[in-house]
């Protein structure tokens, strides 16, 4: 079976201009040389931290950026020179989800419109008013909400039209961009919930874009660790999470504070030294090198490669092989009694 | 020794001649040198309560009633010139967003330096001095260059970094950090925590923790309160909170939040409804129409926050044997 999305060797630069010319001073690689493929019916999670280029990719593959060179490939059709009538259907198949559900939505226009303006643009059949009523059921909301202002609506509700808008054309795939981010804890549980509800009901495909490695991890199947525009690992849930096997990885895991005093007593904290460096000016050799524990000379020369290690699990780092510490198995072994 | 104390902190929202209770009936006390988290959602009071002790409530906001003790004074009878010694000299505040906590048009330098000569009554080189190790102690590199930038200079973390050097500035002994890290990236969150956790232990400064992150509260605090519609619905040690919650809604947000500990295919259970908004009228117990346990009696009555819990009918039961 064919992918439904393929990112092929994708990069995104933006050019830094200056001056009364607006002559070209540098650029920015906000994303180099991205390579995944998603199948039909999974939930593929993207995470790293700010800068690392995972709202890019996903503004790419919704054709609101044009990547400097490698193709998306969707439904067997690279997608990413079609321009005007061409590509609207493809529009239709892929919808998004955005992190703020108030800027997102049109304050002056009740969710009713907001969905129907949508139903319209794409000249749907039927009778937009039961498709509205059913949208809005399908999100968990009450068909009285079609009146509703977005300023009358709580946060948690806001998302759920921002959600059935992005159901109105019935897409194959939803880019969640920090979907549930801007939510309560209570909410964001409930909207996590919806999000895994539809994708089973409606057959969805995810590209899930996140920074909370716990929510990333509950919804996702698979997902890709970015830093500076560069994939560092890639495989499953489980791959990922019980065995990592890049560094930057395995701080990442470290760095999230579980809601468990024990487990976290039990637990040693290495927190990474440094900062995330500027996209602008990236490092050297592996990106990654200047904040690394475990760097050695040739780190600064030379950029690794993703490397296959079994089953869906890939990662871009030399000392792949000195590097299977699993997650601390103290932590790791806790469950329920 | 008991630092600060809240009694009967009523705080409201004083608008077009209707008051909005924001924070009702706030009682809790925090011992020198300890950490307490106070946990809750929005519209919680979790911040109105910290901004009150502050004697930082904006202008529509008024304590209603309640007394706050700390050090042995009674801050609502202290003139704004006696509140405005004590912040900075013996309470500090640590802000969410260090991009709007800190003058954009002057130097850092300037900024930390105005601290130290205001409360520690430094000044010229001594004070520039000071300065310079309070920016080493919190981790900023080559200080003596960076203490002439300016904040748009400095990324994020580095801004917090800048604030916490401030807070600290006079050895206080209280922070109150109000979602400290909550702007941040997960691994320059650990980095600021770490080293607010660092200096707390070393300077023996009390931390107040404001956040709605559970497992910052399991990771940073000893005492956690848990708030909810402007009240404390459940106080106590952070581990028997989190092993057997009593209050339902401690036992809801526990369960909302997935983990990396657990098996990834068990279903979050969260919170039915939304947060209760400061400005509907409630009955009873503010959390009764989301609480899968409510009788009637939630409907009709407040429950009294007694023994560290405000519940008519408490969670006994162990939260994993009810997963």
């Amino acid at each position: 079976m064919t992918a439904l999305l393929h990112i092929d060797d994708v990069s995104v630069h933006f050019p830094v201009r200056k001056g009364l010319l607006q002559k070209q001073v540098g650029e920015v690689r906000a994303v180099e040389g991205v390579t995944l493929s998603l199948k039909r019916g999974e939930a593929f999670g993207l995470v790293g931290e700010s800068g690392c280029g995972k709202t890019t990719l996903a503004r790419a593959v919704l054709r609101l950026v044009d990547p400097t060179s490698g193709a998306i490939w969707f439904e067997g059709t690279n997608i990413s020179g079609l321009k005007g009538k061409a590509l609207a259907p493809y529009r239709r198949k892929i919808a998004a989800i955005f992190q703020d559900p108030f800027s997102s939505l049109n304050p002056r226009m009740t969710s009713g419109q907001i969905l129907s303006e949508v139903l319209h643009v794409h000249a749907y059949d039927g009778s937009i008013s039961d498709r509205v009523a059913e949208l809005l059921s399908i999100c968990g909301l009450a068909p009285r909400f079609a009146d509703l202002y977005p300023h009358e609506m709580s946060g948690g509700q806001r998302q759920r039209v921002g959600i059935a808008r992005a159901l109105a054309l019935d897409p194959e795939l939803i880019v969640c961009d920090e979907a549930v981010s801007a939510l309560d804890v209570s909410i964001q549980a409930q909207i996590i919930n919806l999000l895994e509800e539809l994708r089973v009901k409606f057959g969805l495909t995810y590209l899930f874009i996140g920074h909370d490695l716990s929510v990333v991890r509950h919804l996702c199947d698979r997902l890709a660790v970015m830093y500076l525009g560069r994939i560092m690992e890639t495989g499953t849930s489980e791959e990922i999470f019980s065995s990592p096997r890049h560094p930057y990885t395995q701080a990442l895991i470290d760095a999230v504070p579980a809601p468990d005093p024990d487990g976290e007593d039990a637990r040693d904290h290495v927190s990474l030294a440094g900062e995330i460096p500027s996209p602008l000016d990236p490092p050297s050799g592996c990106v990654f090198h200047t904040r690394c524990p475990i760097a050695f000379p040739k780190c600064a020369t030379d950029a690794p490669a993703l490397q296959a290690l079994g089953g869906h699990h890939a990662a871009s780092c030399f000392a792949i092989d000195q590097n299977k510490k699993t997650t601390d198995p103290k932590v790791r072994d806790v469950q329920p009694q | 020794m008991t630092l600060l104390e809240t009694q009967n902190l009523t705080v409201s929202l004083v608008q077009d001649g209707a008051e909005t209770p924001l924070v009702r009936d706030v009682s809790f006390s925090v011992e020198s040198g300890e950490t307490l988290a106070i946990v809750g959602e929005s519209g919680s009071g979790k911040s109105v309560s910290s901004l009150a002790i502050m004697g930082l409530l904006a202008k529509a906001l008024q304590i209603q009633s309640g007394r706050i003790m700390f050090d042995g004074r009674d801050l609502r009878t202290l003139d704004q010139e006696a509140l405005r010694q004590l912040r900075g000299r013996d309470m500090s505040m640590v802000f969410q967003e260090p991009m709007t906590s800190l003058n954009p048009v002057r130097s850092i330098g300037s900024q930390i330096v105005e601290s130290i000569e205001e409360n520690l009554g430094l000044s010229g080189s001594a004070a520039r001095a000071r300065a310079i190790d309070l920016l080493k102690e919190v981790g900023v590199a080559d200080a003596e260059r960076r203490m002439k930038q300016y904040p748009h200079h400095f990324s994020g973390g580095m801004r917090q970094r800048v604030m916490i050097a401030i807070a600290l500035a006079a050895e206080p002994k209280l922070i109150i950090a109000d979602e400290p890290t909550t702007a941040l990236d997960v691994t320059i969150q650990a980095q600021i925590l770490d080293l607010m956790a660092r200096i707390c232990k070393d300077h023996g400064t009390a931390l107040i923790l404001i956040t709605h992150n559970l497992g910052i509260v399991a990771r940073y605090a000893q005492r956690v309160n848990v708030m909810y519609g402007g009240r404390i619905v459940e106080s106590g040690d952070a581990r028997a909170i989190y092993n057997s919650p009593r209050h339902p809604y401690s036992e809801g947000l526990l369960r909302s939040v997935p983990r990396l500990d657990q098996d990834r295919s068990i279903p979050l259970k969260p919170i039915q409804g939304s947060p209760a908004d400061p400005f509907t009228s409630i009955s009873g117990c503010r959390f009764h129409p989301r609480c899968p346990y409510a009788k009637d009696i939630c409907v009709a009555e407040v429950p009294l926050f007694t023994a560290g819990i405000a519940c008519h009918f408490p969670l006994t039961t162990d939260v994993n044997e009810a997963v």
